[in-house]
């Protein structure tokens, strides 16, 4: 499990140097073949026995900010990249640009808020980030227009085979996919970290047009609705529940033969799996199965409690759950005659 | 003629997006024996050929139909679901749905005190079971219903589901069956998950990488009361589209069937949609590009299970795309 270094990497979506760079040494020290494309995207390759072509996705970029803006005071002005959580943003701790300048998210204190301010979340335009200059500047000195900026979140392990840490929405998948090429499985497929998932499937368009494959596994990390609020029928997926297979989402129908097929194989290998029950959210399952002339997808996920915010929450039994079905997939996909 | 048996049997077959197993089969039974080739692709369209060595023409109808999606299973034996393309939850309430398996519901909803708030999520299908064991044993997340009603028919209407777009493939099968005399290469594609954003047809447009592409679809009209501002109409003959949210039709796609409706003295009417797509919208966009068109059938109270068009209008498409696939 590589998540404590995965997820404390900055990787918002258009700038994964960081991540991208951390899952090439880790597949130079496994000795697995790969490149990089032309959007960045790392496409790894598992060799073996072969019947199809199997793509394997994860995507490597984590929602964000990006800075649009500098005030005369230097407090920084931004957008978000892709979809945040607003209500989550005010009073996080970010870090700004390549070189990590630590900043605050602010806003004006609460005793200054109107009545109809109060009470509710601040939209991004209200909100700025402080990095304890006092100057336009000193703060150009430090920070320029379009450096990305990403949550600050130790990874930590708690409770009851918990994990809790930012971008685990998908640095799960990145390193389930890590773990999976070490394994040196005797069959064959591409492992993809992709890029700029979170504004839209991007990189996972031009590596399924690169590779073709005629299956694609898409390792995702996917909201949790378990809160005491939520009904039941509207409980997306729950944690601790095992690998959530989507069956239809926003960009995806899925093969609802495929789908059993994958459960059946979870339930033969005593697999603890749920059905992802929502029809909104979408991944790189989307982009892929639409490429060229298609292909079968499915999306084996891990429930994520307050996905897209600084703290997301999983559990490490779901991870343990996703890795090895993921693992059975491939293998039966691949076994001989 | 109009062959109500066969616009019947497409109507009630079972095919939401995703799921077009059997209206797959139920068209390869139709045209088998009038192809020089057919085959299913990777996201299931149903791909269909008269060979030559001319033009490479591709005409896509697409198979599947709007239905709902069972998103959980409760204790009581109720389920809870969601909507497969474009379905809202004020027009679901009351209405008979039907399952792959032939087993019913009937859509019920909460006790409400704002009917405006109606949403999917205070809907529910009572499957009218009371052995919580054989609802658990039969309905599954995942699986899909669609409208269960009457095919009905009179001297000029159909009324029936699914007419969008089984009559589009009614009229493809039977342009099909009386393939003109022609050394086009010509495919008649029956495609997959339109409802939900035209995937099918983006695939197969790259796998036949067509020169000319025409989509044969259901339209809006603006016959009706209070209806949208249009002026397509209900025995008006073929629509020619001109644009739509997906597509402006190739002009000079648009010049070739109005001409071929004049010289085949064809009854037409030019359509303009503000809101939707069709199959060429993707279609026209792959690859190096594709100048594409459609041929729409005008039709009244769509996705709802009592769609309605005119057999005149139907058979004034069928001759445009027979004239189409010749020229």
């Amino acid at each position: 499990m590589f998540l404590k270094e995965l997820t404390e990497l900055s990787g918002v979506s258009g700038y994964e140097y960081e991540v991208r760079n951390y899952i090439k040494n880790k597949l130079k020290e496994i000795d697995c073949e790969y490149y990089i494309d032309k959007l960045g995207n790392v496409i790894a390759h598992n060799k073996g026995r072969k019947n199809k072509t199997i793509m394997v996705a994860a995507h490597m970029d984590e929602v964000g900010l990006i800075v649009r803006q500098i005030d005369s005071k230097g407090l920084i002005k931004f957008e978000a990249v892709g979809g945040i959580d607003q209500r989550v943003l005010n009073s996080k701790v970010v870090l700004v640009g390549d070189n990590k300048i630590p900043g605050v998210i602010g806003s004006k204190a609460v005793h200054l808020m109107s009545k109809e301010e109060r009470g509710k979340s601040l939209p991004i335009d209200k909100l700025y980030i402080d990095i304890g200059t006092d100057s336009k500047e000193e703060t150009e000195k430090l920070v320029s227009i379009g450096d990305y900026v990403s949550f600050k979140s130790d990874y930590v392990e708690f409770g009851d085979n918990m994990i809790k840490g930012k971008a685990l929405d998908d640095r799960v998948g990145c390193s389930i996919l890590l773990e999976l090429l070490s394994m040196k499985l005797d069959a064959d497929f591409y492992g993809v970290f992709t890029v700029m998932e979170e504004v839209g499937l991007r990189g996972a368009e031009t590596a399924a047009y690169q590779l073709e494959p005629d299956l694609g596994i898409v390792l995702e990390g996917t909201v949790s609705a378990d809160m005491p609020e939520v009904e039941d029928y509207y409980k997306t997926t729950i944690i601790g529940k095992g690998a959530a297979l989507s069956i239809m989402d926003n960009a995806t129908v899925y093969d609802i033969d495929v789908v059993r097929e994958v459960a059946k194989i979870a339930e033969d290998n005593n697999i603890q799996y749920q059905y992802r029950t929502s029809g909104a959210g979408g991944n790189d399952a989307g982009a892929i199965h639409k490429t060229k002339k298609g292909a079968k997808v499915v999306s084996i996920s891990i429930p994520c409690r307050y996905i897209h915010s600084s703290v997301s929450v999983a559990s490490k039994n779901d991870y343990e759950n996703v890795l090895r079905l993921t693992k059975e997939v491939i293998l039966e996909n691949q076994k001989g005659d | 003629m109009f062959n109500s048996e066969l616009m019947k049997k497409l109507s009630d077959c079972f095919g939401p997006s995703g799921r077009e197993k059997y209206i797959r089969e139920l068209i390869i039974d139709e045209i088998k024996d009038y192809v020089d080739e057919i085959s299913t692709d990777p996201l299931g369209n149903l791909i269909a050929r008269k060979k030559g060595s001319g033009k490479k023409i591709m005409f896509s109808a697409h198979m599947d139909q709007i239905g709902l999606i069972v998103t959980h299973v409760d204790e009581k034996g109720f389920l809870r679901f969601t909507n497969v393309g474009g379905l809202k939850a004020k027009n679901l309430l009351g209405l008979h749905m039907v399952f792959a398996n032939g087993l019913e519901g009937v859509i019920c909803q909460e006790e409400l005190k704002d009917k405006e708030k109606l949403t999917m999520g205070k809907l529910f299908l009572d499957v009218g079971v009371t052995d919580k064991e054989f609802v658990k044993q039969n309905f599954r997340v995942g699986d899909m219903c669609v409208f269960k009603s009457q095919y009905y028919e009179t001297e000029d209407c159909v009324i029936c589901k699914a007419a969008d777009d089984r009559v589009g493939c009614y009229i493809l099968i039977e342009a099909l069956k009386n393939h003109p005399n022609t050394d086009n290469d010509v495919y008649y594609v029956f495609s997959v998950q339109e409802e939900v954003g035209c995937r099918g047809a983006k695939t197969a447009g790259y796998s036949i990488n067509p020169d000319l592409a025409i989509a044969v679809d259901v339209t809006a009209t603006g016959d009706t009361p209070d209806e949208i501002i249009m002026e397509v109409k209900l025995d008006g003959g073929a629509a020619i589209k001109i644009k739509d949210n997906s597509l402006i039709v190739h002009p000079e796609v648009k010049d070739m069937l109005t001409y071929l409706s004049e010289k085949n003295n064809i009854k037409y009417q030019y359509e303009i949609l503000e809101f939707g797509g069709t199959d060429a919208g993707p279609i026209h966009l792959s690859r190096e590009g594709v100048p594409s068109g459609v041929i729409s059938i005008p039709t009244r109270n769509l996705h709802t299970s009592g769609e309605i068009f005119s057999k005149k209008d139907v058979e004034e498409c069928i001759k445009l795309v027979r004239a189409a696939a010749g020229h």
